[in-house]
């Protein structure tokens, strides 16, 4: 119980605790300039930075309208908490797309935007903008299975996230209809800092932003509707496990300053490349921050948080947080590898392949056995982060490509997945709905209960598995391609075979939904699972913003695996960093 | 030749038609396989008026289309036919009209009906695809397309163990599809890349940087090539899924799909790889001659008439790759020209066999008979002649390409051939036995009753065995198709490289026969 404790204070903190991060920006800066001594003026430019600008501003904006319009519903004064909740995702929806098209306006004028931001701390060069889009482009569907709720009006979080799981002033709070209109300001914040992490041009702001990315996720993970326990669980791990990787970060970052005096990255890259006695103390500093992007991207040895929080958080931030983080991290990881990885390229290769080999076949062999479906797409999303580090290893042009253009595939079908799974739900012999239908056994049949969902969840199991045609193909064949010129072609077979040990794993899923009998017949084997689950799962009707973002993560899918040609030339174009 | 898109209208036809009777409501759906077959019947008159415009005696690509698809990647749409193409082309566009007209009762509801047509039209279209690919990553592409379709026609419309059938069938044909990923990926990096990287114009005699590398390109397709065909030791799912299928599904599975597997031997392994072809060929030829008997046995010890017929043509694909391996201009000619006739014989063989099942209700051949030959006399006769096909039986088309893969092979692995002829005795035994089992001796007492051949089954059947009956006494229509593109192969792996393709561009036609 002490832990549920301990989450409620952190909840009830939250506006607090997101208020700090807002402030983190001004403080990047302000780390950078001590960094820098010479350089006194800090000068700034908006037009650049508007897209991280945009969403911090409206997670600010959000806030306010959270804390005026939650005090007034407290005191029972009848302010429509429908009103509230309609303002909070309109300023969330619009903030993400304006700093969606901004990023997309900076990429098309790629070559006149590029430049050091705030003396340094804030790069802006192609590989930013594009990892801004796709952050944007996916927090944007994310969103959208986020604001999402059913035609009875129930939404995936919690009444009143800091009430006391089965209390009564949980069953009041839900009594009164309440709702947690504070994920909306958490979910900018989250994402506002995502957008800040791939940009970071100092290991200060590098650090914030992900400070600001990940404590509103924490928060957010407690809060789902349903199962309660099994939520709150899950944010503490992540919590903890967060800051776990977060002290290795700090720790890495204090030797890379030791080692070389500098916390900008160009700096460090300048003294990597030049030799000298201090290596050995870079290299360990190097390793360690690795291993703080690590644990935010899930590649093993670093991923035990991973399977636990995506099996609790409520499902649409799962998807939301699978698709975003694994962006944000990877457009972090890529950039200290290939900023100032080149010099020491020949010290990081050998992590970089024991943890991308493990990471593979870790992720897909203890993916075989899962019984949730939630648990398996967790296992799916660490191999895939194995699958991205081949390409990040190739350390090549190809590499970063790839890389770059499976991020976004996957990212985009990743927010789908976990948009269908929030669809699928019991329903009891009274046919109240309850919650979500996670269990394998729960999926049997489901083709036929719900064929369009169903066949919708197959396609992007099949992107997922890599089957051609999708957009999972290109994106396994770009990478795999590119660790093959590279010499890693041991990287690329190990990957090949861990594809095709998954794809059996994805099509356990397909088999149990549209050839085994549905579940009714075997009610009796669900109650001895736990929170007493008792019935098949079944499509729900919602007001349909849900389905929009599956629709729209299908569509690009589908014609990313049909037609990458531009898309990859895009991409392509885009995967520079600054020099 | 004008530029009008021909294949890929053919390619597009029979989708579109699966498409309409897919979604379509109301009429069409209550009419769905009628649409369905006709279309089917329209699009195999489509492909013979191509063929007969083929000019096979040039032996190039022809109906040639290429556009631009993935540039970063190589990657072009190329199509484009030889005689040996077309005429598996021609063969798939027989085979299902064939197989929508004897599953014309195997589904209750008119549903079930519109979904088998649906899929079967839709697996048309990538097995003609497949056969006109003219770039190794959409021949990739359709390679692994192609298993879907198939997947859920075994799964959804199968007896039971379709399911785990389907499994087994998916995951062989994945993971050797996964090994050929790994190959196209070592075509692109270790070949001459470029935006038309995976053509295979540009790729045929390509330098792939050292032997080494070569070889281990080859052995990528080749293993994925193995699984499909199926040869020994990678076979043992196709009696499973054989099993499992309807007898219909199993048609179109081993009559065209397997197909892939050897005709990818043919136009990529050889073409691409004569150095690494010639280095594997005793080891694939010895694998061959194991294929022709483990087959052979096996199907000699099976009670299930499906799983003995899955393990015929396991031997039947022996000989097809051991004429492969054996680079003689007769045996090049003899594979391709069985590959065809293995697929009107095992077709034939199979839709039979569905028969048989539907009247005694099991698939067990010692449940069917014996002396069912005294009920349905036609049904018996009929067996026996598509059966002797499968012996070879001269008089019927197979026994010509199984001479020619013969004689082709005996100018060049003498030992080989000598031993694979036993095959033959083989053959006639696993048949003969099977006969013997269904259809003679004392009639049993449940038989009576039990109906001869229909109109519809007849006219299922019968165009198969017409069709072998008359390359048996005529085989010139298609020996010509296949002639020129066999003796270039044969050329080209004889001398090394790409010295067959350098005259070729110069105009300098090779010595063939030219009208």
């Amino acid at each position: 119980m002490s832990a549920a404790s301990l989450l409620s204070a952190l909840i009830s903190a939250s506006p607090g605790a997101s208020l700090g991060g807002s402030l983190g920006a001004p403080s990047a800066w302000r780390g950078a300039a001590a960094a820098a001594v010479v350089e006194a003026d800090i000068s700034i430019d908006w037009v650049t930075l508007s897209p991280v600008a945009i969403v911090l501003g409206a997670a600010v904006l959000s806030t306010l309208v959270e804390a005026v319009g939650a005090r007034r519903s407290r005191d029972g004064v009848a302010v429509q908490p429908a009103f509230l909740r309609i303002v909070q995702v309109g300023i969330a929806l619009l903030a993400v797309a304006a700093a969606g098209l901004m990023a997309l306006r900076l990429a098309l004028h790629v070559d006149e935007a590029t430049s050091l931001n705030a003396n340094g701390a804030v790069t802006i060069d192609p590989m930013t903008l594009y990892l801004q889009l796709a952050i944007a482009a996916c927090a944007l569907l994310g969103l959208l299975v986020i604001a999402d709720r059913t035609v009875q009006g129930e939404d995936a979080f919690a009444p009143q996230a800091a009430a006391v799981p089965g209390s009564d002033y949980e069953s009041q709070a839900r009594r009164r209809g309440m709702t947690q209109t504070d994920v909306y300001p958490l979910v900018q914040f989250a994402t506002g800092g995502m957008m800040l992490f791939p940009a970071a041009g100092d290991l200060i702001t590098l650090f914030v932003a992900l400070e600001v990315l990940s404590l509103p996720l924490y928060l957010l993970s407690g809060m789902a509707r349903h199962r309660r326990l099994l939520s709150q669980e899950a944010s503490l791990k992540y919590f903890l496990l967060g800051a776990f990787g977060s002290a290795f970060f700090l720790f890495g970052a204090a030797w890379v300053y030791g080692a070389t005096g500098a916390l900008r990255l160009t700096d460090i890259a300048a003294a990597a490349a030049l030799p000298s006695g201090l290596d050995p103390l870079l290299v360990v500093g190097l390793v360690l921050i690795l291993v703080g992007l690590f644990f935010k991207v899930g590649a093993v040895p670093f991923h035990s948080w991973t399977p636990d929080v995506y099996q609790g958080a409520p499902t649409p931030i799962t998807g939301f947080m699978a698709a975003c983080t694994k962006i944000a991290a990877f457009g972090a990881l890529l950039r200290i590898i290939y900023a100032v990885g080149p010099g020491l390229s020949w010290d990081l290769k050998p992590v970089l392949w024991t943890v991308a080999i493990l990471t593979m076949v870790v992720g897909t062999v203890v993916g075989l056995v899962q019984k949730d479906v939630k648990r398996l797409l967790a296992y799916s999303a660490i191999a895939h982060a194995g699958f991205i580090l081949t390409g990040v290893a190739a350390l090549s042009s190809d590499g970063l490509s790839g890389s770059l253009f499976y991020l976004f595939t996957y990212g985009v079908a990743t927010v789908g997945g976990f948009g269908v799974i929030a669809l699928v739900r019991e329903v009891d012999s009274q046919g109240h709905m309850r919650g979500e239908a996670t269990g394998l056994d729960q999926w049997r049949g489901l083709g036929r209960r719900s064929p369009v969902l169903a066949g919708t969840f197959a396609l992007f199991l099949l992107s997922f598995a890599g089957i051609p045609l999708t957009s999972g193909f290109v994106a396994k064949f770009a990478v795999f391609q590119a660790a093959f010129g590279a010499g890693a072609a041991a990287l690329a077979i190990v990957g090949l075979a861990c594809s095709a040990a998954a794809a059996f794993f994805y099509a356990r899923v397909i088999v149990a939904m549209f050839f085994e009998p549905a579940a009714d017949d075997q009610t009796a084997e669900f109650e001895t699972l736990a929170d007493g689950i008792g019935s098949a799962g079944v499509g729900i009707r919602t007001l349909g913003l849900n389905q929009i973002a599956v629709a729209m993560s299908l569509a690009f899918t589908l014609v990313l695996g049909v037609a990458p040609g531009w898309f990859l030339n895009f991409t392509r174009g885009l995967s520079q960093l600054i020099s | 030749m004008d530029s009008f898109p021909w294949l890929t209208v053919l390619i597009a036809a029979p989708s579109a038609g699966g498409l309409v009777v897919w979604l379509g409501g109301g009429v069409i759906r209550r009419h769905a396989r009628h649409i369905a077959f006709v279309w089917s019947l329209a699009i195999l008159v489509f492909s013979l008026v191509l063929a007969s415009r083929l000019e096979s005696w040039t032996g190039d690509i022809q109906f040639a289309e290429q556009v631009e698809w993935i540039p970063s990647f190589g990657v072009s749409y190329a199509v484009g036919v030889n005689g040996v193409g077309m005429l598996l082309i021609a063969l798939s566009a027989l085979l299902v009209p064939v197989v929508l007209l004897a599953a014309w009762r195997e589904q209750s509801s008119p549903a079930k009906q519109a979904h088998y047509a649906a899929l079967v039209l839709c697996l048309e279209t990538f097995m003609i695809a497949v056969f006109a690919a003219r770039d190794i990553f959409l021949f990739y592409l359709l390679f692994e397309a192609m298993l879907i379709p198939v997947y859920f026609l075994i799964g959804s419309f199968g007896g039971p163990g379709a399911k785990k059938a389907a499994l087994k069938f998916l995951l062989y044909s994945l993971a050797g599809g996964l090994v050929m990923l790994a190959g196209v990926i070592a075509v692109w990096t270790e070949g001459p890349g470029g935006p038309e990287g995976f053509l295979t114009t540009s790729l045929v005699g390509a330098d792939w940087g050292s032997t080494q590398a070569g070889r281990l390109i080859f052995l990528a397709f080749f293993v994925a090539f193995a699984v499909k065909a199926p040869m020994f030791p990678v076979h043992t799912w196709l009696p499973d899924a054989a099993q499992a299928a309807k007898p219909g599904t199993s048609v179109l599975l081993v009559g065209v799909l397997d197909k892939v597997g050897t005709f990818g031997m043919v136009t990529i392994c050889l073409p691409l790889f004569p150095e690494a072809s010639k280095w594997a060929a005793p080891v694939v030829v010895a694998l061959a001659v194991v294929s022709i008997f483990w087959g052979a046995f096996l199907a000699l010890g099976q009670n299930d008439i499906l799983r003995m017929i899955a393990y015929t043509s396991v031997s039947h694909f022996g000989f097809i790759v051991l004429g492969i391996f054996a680079f003689t201009e007769t045996a090049e000619i003899g594979s391709s020209f069985y590959m065809v006739n293995h697929g009107l014989s095992t077709g034939a063989l199979f839709l039979l066999a569905g028969f048989l099942i539907r009247r005694r209700g099991s698939q067990d051949m010692s449940l069917m008979g014996p002396g069912l030959q005294r009920t349905t006399p036609l049904l018996a006769g009929t067996f026996l002649v598509v059966g002797l096909s499968a012996v070879a039986l001269p008089g019927l088309s197979t026994f010509v390409s199984e001479f020619m893969v013969l004689a082709g092979t005996y100018q060049r692995f003498p030992a080989a051939a000598v031993i694979s002829a036993l095959g033959v005795i083989m053959a006639a035994l696993y048949i003969l036995i099977a006969y013997q089992k269904i259809f003679t001796g004392p009639p049993r007492e449940d038989l009576a009753g039990t109906g001869d051949l229909g109109g519809r089954e007849l006219w299922a059947v019968g165009p198969l065995i017409a069709l072998m009956l008359f390359l048996g006494f005529v085989p010139t229509p298609a020996v010509d198709l296949l002639r020129q593109p066999g003796a270039d192969v044969a050329r080209f792996i004889e001398s090394g490289g790409p010295l067959v393709e350098a005259d070729r561009l110069l105009g300098d036609a090779p010595e063939g026969d030219q009208p």
